[in-house]
């Protein structure tokens, strides 16, 4: 019964995840008459959108469902996949549905799409959100707050209503909410892993991006109480394994599959973490601009499209590996990601210095055959096993 | 004096500039001289000099590594330890000549940086590089982010962000590791003599205008910007180096010369071309050749302006010493969005009177790269004139196919002629 109940809860999230066509948005739209802004990976100001009755729908590109066609013509074959199906999406009509989108200043291919935007759909609001690398309150956090009075004002000139602070406060508490979901199934993933296979959470997360906020609590509080009856969920024999690099353009879920029937528990990732940006709850005192500002300067998550002011790259891995009590680290990255690619060789050399093994492939989120990475993930994963036998008494 | 001695001047100057430059880095360990490692684009000379700090550019040593031979091997080195294939070619070339002993250019050792001062302009991966570097040196780093320019103008937010971060930051960490309190007349002084030397490059670079054009605007281009883009702005020597470039190219323009080229001055210009785009530097001087071999000057350029878009109008202002160095950085070409890039190149096309756009676009780069495509029809949209693709990189010479290249220019330069054939006479026969 609870076996089928999670099976429901996962193909629905699936629906979600699959509707390139963005119908649930347009149903919303119809429902609620508020704005729809996209938003690109990997952070967007979630809260300040819903506060101002707009659904903040994210935009993970194209994946593997949808044929490039006319995106080749925009992008050079050494440039990653994401920007290529997206702009697919967008031509196709498939975005017509957002009223705006916004592109987040993580790298130089998301930066040159919000041009490519503007030169295409100049009707439309491409609005490139440029966060702080400096993290001073009194300076970097000074100019995102007028970042985001400036993007909140650029919501309004479109129509959405203007930002009231109750209406703010009571969106940061709502999205606390739901991070605090996501937050413990993330913990119950690390504790049982065998409840929570990685490749339904990963589902669960896409919906969230397309799905209003409530809409997706109820969605992970169902979840939950279906896998913590499902009995037929039972330990296996597999390697506890973090998965990194994998931010922003996604892999096709066969590759998470794939990787989970190799041997690997994934206990840890870095898949769609908009959910989880922030480590812990936004306050909910004082103004809720500065909290939300606050939030973002010092409680993010670390990423390679951040800088890191103090310590070596890296350390927040190994700290995850620990906490998620991980054997191995697998580094899945796509093709010709920068942020990652250039980030990886800190993060081996911390990783490396930790004692802990780990193996590196790439992939496109097009990709269809898992052939080689089925058998690296899979030695991996044997190795791994084996290390751990050998030093069991 | 004969216009191949003035010629000789200018270069001879740069290079004596160059070495130098280079000479003094070599010593700086014994004469207790401070580096600071940082960027081109939104690099803060000025600033630097103002603190007797001298200032070491990676790019330009990658650069260097190409057009000497030895990005190859550095490039492997890096790749070897773990760097990806996919990633910038700059950032691996450095790896690899910091991991084969740091000799710079002029084959003297460089010193290990006392700062990285990560100006964080135009591109997402300098970030990276530093991080990387920092592992390396162990250095302190001091970051300045510059924001973007995503609606093709500087606001007021953004400048007031990055004043705050120099006055704050950046300057902060220059007083500590020069050991000299910020002097902001010494700093006024370096920018009044930067905007003279801007006033010189801007004439040089227009001076495209006439017909023939008296200079190649990329490949002659990226020796005439030298000390502007690198370690030299706002000093007496830039000065004096742009007041005599500047007079040698008026020499050309009153005798009707063309640019000089790898195989001496052009005798007819038969096409005049934009550029958008870094060059190749492993086989810089094969691919000039190419162009001018086809009769082809660039009487404009888009990389050029990396380091400051000074034909744009921009200035450092000793009069608004902190706003503009703020400017400065905002305004560098790949710190603008792609429509204002657009705009640029269709504006270069029209005052150059250009046949055609020509990209460059390098398999490094996603900062200039990520959207050339779409840069590209929308200027052949908007002008009507042919447009071509070629594809290389930077300092990969793996990525350099001379053939390929060669195929693909002849076959543009058909098409520009044949297109001037079939254009109304009117135009043919204008002055
Ligand atoms: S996959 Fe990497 S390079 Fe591509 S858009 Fe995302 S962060 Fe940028
Ligand atoms: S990506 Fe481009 S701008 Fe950035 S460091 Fe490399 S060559 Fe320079």
């Amino acid at each position: 019964m609870s076996a089928s109940r999670v099976q429901g809860i996962v193909e629905r999230a699936e629906d979600l995840c699959r509707d390139l066509r963005l119908e649930s948005v347009r149903r919303w739209k119809e429902q609620n008459g508020g704005l729809a802004i996209g938003f690109m990976p990997i952070w967007a100001p979630r809260e300040l959108l819903r506060a101002q009755g707009c659904l903040p729908v994210g935009i993970m590109g194209g994946g593997e469902d949808v044929e490039i066609i006319k995106g080749d013509a925009f992008y050079q074959s050494y440039i990653c996949h994401l920007p290529r199906s997206t702009i697919e999406l967008a031509l196709g009509g498939s975005l017509d549905v957002l009223d705006g989108m916004i592109f987040p200043a993580i790298c130089d291919v998301i930066r040159n799409l919000s041009g490519i935007w503007k030169l295409r759909f100049p009707e439309r609001l491409a609005y490139y959100f440029d966060s702080p690398q400096d993290f001073d309150p009194q300076i970097g956090g000074a100019f995102l707050r007028r970042e985001l009075e400036e993007f909140s004002h650029a919501l309004v000139q479109r129509g959405a209503r203007p930002l009231e602070t109750e209406a703010l406060r009571e969106s940061l508490a709502a999205y606390n909410a739901n991070r605090a979901r996501v937050q413990a199934l993330y913990q119950l993933r690390r504790d049982e892993p065998w409840k929570v296979p990685t490749w339904e959470l990963y589902l669960l997360q896409r919906a969230g991006l397309v799905a209003p906020v409530e809409e997706h609590d109820r969605m992970l509080d169902e979840y939950l109480a279906a896998i913590r009856a499902d009995e037929s969920r039972r330990p296996l024999d597999q390697a506890r394994v973090v998965l990194t690099g994998s931010f922003c353009e996604q892999p096709p879920l066969g590759l998470i599959k794939t990787l989970e029937r190799a041997g690997c528990y994934i206990v840890d990732d870095d898949f769609i973490q908009v959910g989880r940006w922030f480590k812990n709850p936004a306050s909910l005192d004082g103004d809720p601009l500065d909290n939300l500002v606050n939030a973002f300067l010092r409680d993010s998550l670390e990423s390679p499209t951040r800088y890191e002011e103090q310590g070596n790259k890296g350390e927040e891995l190994v700290r995850r590996v620990a906490d998620s009590r991980a054997e191995g680290v697998l580094f899945c990255t796509p093709s010709f990601c920068d942020p990652a690619l250039l980030d990886q060789p800190m993060a081996v050399r911390a990783i490396e210095a930790s004692g802990t093994p780990w193996t590196a492939f790439k992939y496109a989120e097009n990709n269809g055959q898992f052939q080689v990475i089925r058998e690296q993930a899979g030695t991996f994963a044997d190795s791994i096993k084996l290390f751990s036998e050998a030093l069991s008494p | 004096m004969t216009i191949a001695a003035r010629k000789d001047r200018s270069q001879e100057r740069q290079k004596q500039m160059i070495a130098e430059h280079f000479q003094r880095l070599g010593r700086a360990r014994e004469s207790g001289e401070k580096c600071v490692y940082t960027f081109v684009p939104g690099n803060l000379t000025e600033l630097l000099r103002a603190f007797d700090l001298l200032p070491v550019l990676p790019e330009i040593n990658a650069l260097q590594s190409g057009m000497r031979g030895k990005s190859r091997e550095y490039i492997g080195l890096a790749e070897k330890l773990g760097h990806s294939e996919d990633v910038c070619t700059y950032v691996k070339c450095d790896i690899g000549m910091l991991k084969s002993g740091n000799i710079g250019p002029t084959g003297e050792r460089l010193p290990d940086p006392d700062l990285l001062l990560l100006s964080y302009t135009g591109c997402f991966t300098f970030l990276k590089w530093f991080e990387l570097l920092r592992q390396e040196y162990r250095a302190p780093t001091v970051m300045l982010h510059v924001p973007y320019q995503a609606d093709g103008q500087i606001t007021p937010s953004q400048r007031e962000y990055v004043v705050a971060q120099l006055k704050h930051k950046v300057i902060p960490a220059l007083e500590r590791v020069s050991g000299k309190k910020f002097d902001i007349d010494k700093l006024r002084e370096q920018l009044r003599r930067s905007a003279q030397a801007e006033d010189d490059l801007v004439w040089v670079l227009q001076s495209a205008r006439h017909r023939p054009s008296p200079i190649d605007a990329y490949f002659g281009g990226v020796y005439y910007i030298g000390p502007i883009f690198s370690a030299f702005r706002g000093t007496q020597e830039a000065l004096e180096y742009y007041r005599e470039l500047r007079e040698e190219v008026a020499e050309r323009i009153a005798l009707g010369l063309g640019p000089v080229t790898p195989d001496g001055p052009l005798e007819r210009e038969k096409f005049r071309v934009v550029v958008e785009g870094p060059p190749n530097w492993t086989s810089f001087r094969e691919f000039w050749k190419m162009f001018a071999d086809e009769g082809a000057v660039v009487v404009a350029s888009t990389y050029t302006k990396v380091g400051g878009t000074y034909d744009l109008g921009f200035r450092h202002d000793p009069d608004r010493p902190l706003e503009s160095l703020a400017d400065y950085c905002l305004g560098c070409y790949t710190n603008l969005n792609l429509p204002t890039r657009v705009d640029v190149l269709c504006q270069y096309m029209d005052e150059y009177s250009a046949d055609g756009l020509l990209v460059h676009s390098v398999k490094s780069c996603n900062s200039f790269s990520a959207g050339q495509l779409a840069m590209l029809n929308e200027v052949e949209r908007r002008t009507g004139k042919p447009v071509g693709f070629l594809e290389s990189d930077l300092v990969d010479p793996r990525y350099f196919s001379a053939a390929n290249i060669k195929n693909r220019l002849e076959s543009y330069f058909q098409m520009v002629a044949q297109k001037r054939a079939a254009a109304p006479r009117t135009e043919a026969s204008a002055p």
